[in-house]
């Protein structure tokens, strides 16, 4: 039966090993659906590679390639050149998709070559703020005040000391037809972010915001309320760069946004920020680090930028 | 177009033409780089219907021919010495998964101190990633090589990655005469790219480069392993297949008959050289003129250095009293490599060949006629150090 009006069809099988809760098994559902049945699926090192393909079994139901952590995009390059020599590149999508490690960090330099290259692939980062595969260390995505094992909170230390690094921006710059920031929380949103990236010709990005209860240290049944929340605490606002101009979806204004505490009280990765005792400086600075964000978001829109 | 005074470079540009990849993706590197801004003309011209991809760096090159190939298309790309290391990391996961892209490489020492010059420390440094790897004495050489490397690449029963080396400089900016042979020859000899591996098709979706866990890691390994020695034969036999499609048209462009190693005056040969590349010419001439002198003086010249051609190299030696390998590149801490490699062969034989070690040419410094008249003094006399640096 078909949910929520999206396609009944499942290409991301059952059976796969990721953990109970996991947000980015839901983006990766998200993902394929919108993909459908005529695409070529990448995807760098990362968790979800290593729990869909245990050889030799797979939980992928479409043509799907792993090469490095790096180099998705550059995979996808490769794959979108030879089917235009082969005259396949009006009928078959190129998907690539990976982790936040290997979109900010490590893969960053081979995105951005194929963004500059105008090269037609869609490149979907599920987002999970840190690099979860190998045991939640600090990433270029990693939000400002949250733990990880490499940012850790303790007397001198607020956990992460930088705030999350502005990719949905930065592809922007290149001159893409269509970037977009979406999140599990809501996944008809997501969805149709997703769908219309990859209808759009050119190089195209969606940051897909996934909780992660492992990493996080969130209840496994919390994934789409954190992921809810998330957006509409305005930490994660929904919107759209349609060539080049701001589309705000959600929150549509700071008036009525939901305390950022409400959202970071639920995850272990932001216990310090409460215990022993409450850091109120922090979380007001959090706070309106947000706010300011997402007026600057707003103001974009208004201006038609 | 038959004969032609062309650039080594351009030689190869030449055949990568005529192989037609569907995908060529490459980063500028020197001293790589005539090949493929030539490259870039002939599809710039509509000589030559490739995509060509202008990759960000040579780890994205490398990574475009890995889906480029895996989506069932003919690619190429062509690298040197740190572009080369750039790629190191997808070299291997090319031939784990057993697609069939060839590179050209422009041999060029390894940073620090930077040099832009020639020595063999950069593809003798990946030698266990798994290519097949070729080595080019001439022009001629390097354009045959090319053409004959898709045939052995692509193979049913090879499916690996190939690379043909080729001295930087010393052999990438040398104009040579060159005997181009018939599109509809080449095209007789290297049909038109029909993959039989896994390729990523809707049709008949497949996963491709899983994890592999140690219950079958092993297995997978090996497989790769036993296909790479297995593709020696398939070489020997593509090479006879080339030499008599194409036989030599300029005197001393290419060896008669292509081999694993080509033997140079062996057969009587009491002191035997073995290098590669185009150092072997320079060493053809002084065994010339040491044969003048009453010297018997031979060449093994090591074409196809992965899969190592254990059976060719001992045949070519068998008979001689002593043997001087003379290499571009080093092992820092231990022997030399080829040296080492060359050394084991004979260790179950009663009789072994005195196998001496001799290092030249690093950095791009100039190897003469002297220095090697030099080494084969030395081995002669018994003079010198097991390992000697000529500088």
């Amino acid at each position: 039966m078909a949910i929520m009006g999206l396609p009944e069809e499942e290409y991301f099988s059952y059976g796969h090993r990721a953990c109970a809760g996991c947000g980015a098994a839901i983006a990766i559902r998200l993902i394929t659906k919108a993909a459908g049945k005529n695409s070529i699926l990448v995807e760098p090192t990362g968790c979800i590679e290593v729990v869909s393909t245990p050889y030799p079994e797979t939980a992928w139901r479409l043509p799907w390639i792993h090469g490095a952590f790096e180099n998705a995009a550059s995979i996808a390059s490769g794959i979108v050149a030879a089917l235009k020599f082969m005259g396949k590149d009006k009928d078959i999508n190129v998907v690539a998709f990976g982790g936040d490690g290997a979109t900010y960090d490590i893969g960053f330099g081979h995105l951005s070559g194929a963004f500059e290259r105008g090269d037609n692939i869609t490149y979907i980062c599920y987002d999970n703020e840190a690099y979860m595969n190998t045991g939640i260390q600090r990433s270029g995505s990693t939000p400002y005040g949250a733990y990880t094992t490499t940012s850790p909170s303790g007397r001198m230390s607020i956990g992460k000391k930088e705030w999350k690094k502005d990719l949905i921006h930065i592809l922007a710059a290149h001159g893409s037809p269509y970037v977009a920031n979406a999140s599990i929380g809501y996944p008809i949103d997501a969805y149709n972010k997703i769908k219309r990236a990859i209808e759009t010709k050119g190089p195209t990005f969606v940051n897909l915001f996934s909780t992660c209860p492992t990493g996080w240290r969130s209840s496994t049944e919390k994934t789409v309320e954190i992921a809810k929340l998330a957006v509409d605490t305005g930490i994660c606002p929904l919107f759209e760069i349609i060539d080049g101009k701001h589309v705000i979806n959600r929150p549509k204004d700071i008036s009525n946004l939901i305390p950022v505490e409400e959202y970071l009280k639920l995850q272990g990765r932001y216990k310090h920020l409460f215990k022993p005792e409450k850091k109120e400086g922090e979380i007001a600075f959090i706070q309106k680090r947000v706010k300011e964000n997402l007026k600057l978001l707003l103001r974009c829109a208004e201006c038609g930028l | 177009m038959g004969k032609q005074i062309m650039e080594a470079s351009h030689a190869i540009s030449e055949a990568v033409k005529m192989v037609k990849p569907g995908v060529i993706a490459a980063y500028p590197i020197t001293p790589q780089t005539h090949i493929v801004e030539k490259i870039s003309e002939f599809v710039a011209d509509g000589e030559l219907d490739s995509q060509y991809i202008r990759a960000e760096s040579e780890f994205g090159a490398i990574s475009a021919c890995l889906g480029a190939s895996a989506t069932g298309v003919r690619s190429y790309t062509a690298t040197a010495s740190q572009g080369l290391a750039l790629m190191f990391e997808v070299l291997f996961i090319i031939s784990g998964m057993r697609l069939p892209v060839c590179m050209t490489l422009a041999n060029r020492s390894i940073s620090a101190p930077i040099s832009i010059w020639n020595d063999h420390q950069d593809s003798i440094s990946i030698r266990d990633t798994g290519w097949i790897q070729l080595y080019a004495e001439t022009a001629q050489e390097c354009y045959d090589l090319t053409i004959m490397q898709f045939r052995i690449s692509e193979h049913r029963r090879v499916l690996l990655p190939s690379m043909v080396c080729m001295d930087g400089f010393v052999l990438t900016h040398l104009y040579e005469p060159l005997d181009i042979h018939r599109q509809e020859e080449v095209d007789d000899f290297l049909p038109e790219y029909e993959p039989f591996h896994a390729i990523l098709d809707p049709k008949q979706p497949l996963t491709q480069g899983p994890i592999g866990f140690p219950s079958h890691y092993m297995e997978l390994r090996k497989s790769q392993i036993d296909a790479t020695k297995g593709s020696l034969r398939i070489i020997e036999s593509i090479f006879n297949e080339f030499s008599k499609k194409f036989p030599v048209e300029i005197k001393n462009s290419r060896p008669d008959d292509y081999r694993v190693i080509e033997e140079y005056k062996t057969d009587d040969a009491d002191i035997i050289f073995v290098a590669m590349g185009s150092i072997c010419g320079q060493i053809k001439v002084v065994i010339d003129k040491l044969r003048k002198n009453g010297e018997k003086a031979g060449l093994a010249k090591i074409v196809v250095y992965r899969p190592f051609p254990d059976d060719a190299i001992r045949k070519a030696l068998y008979n001689a009293d002593k043997v001087a390998v003379i290499e571009r590149a080093i092992s820092a801490g231990a022997n030399a490599p080829i040296f080492d490699e060359i050394r084991s062969l004979f260790y179950d034989d009663s009789r072994r060949p005195n196998i001496r070690s001799f290092i030249a040419g690093i950095g791009g410094r100039d190897v003469t006629l002297k220095h090697i008249e030099k080494i084969y003094y030395m081995v002669k006399e018994d003079k010198g150090k097991k390992e000697e640096w000529m500088f």
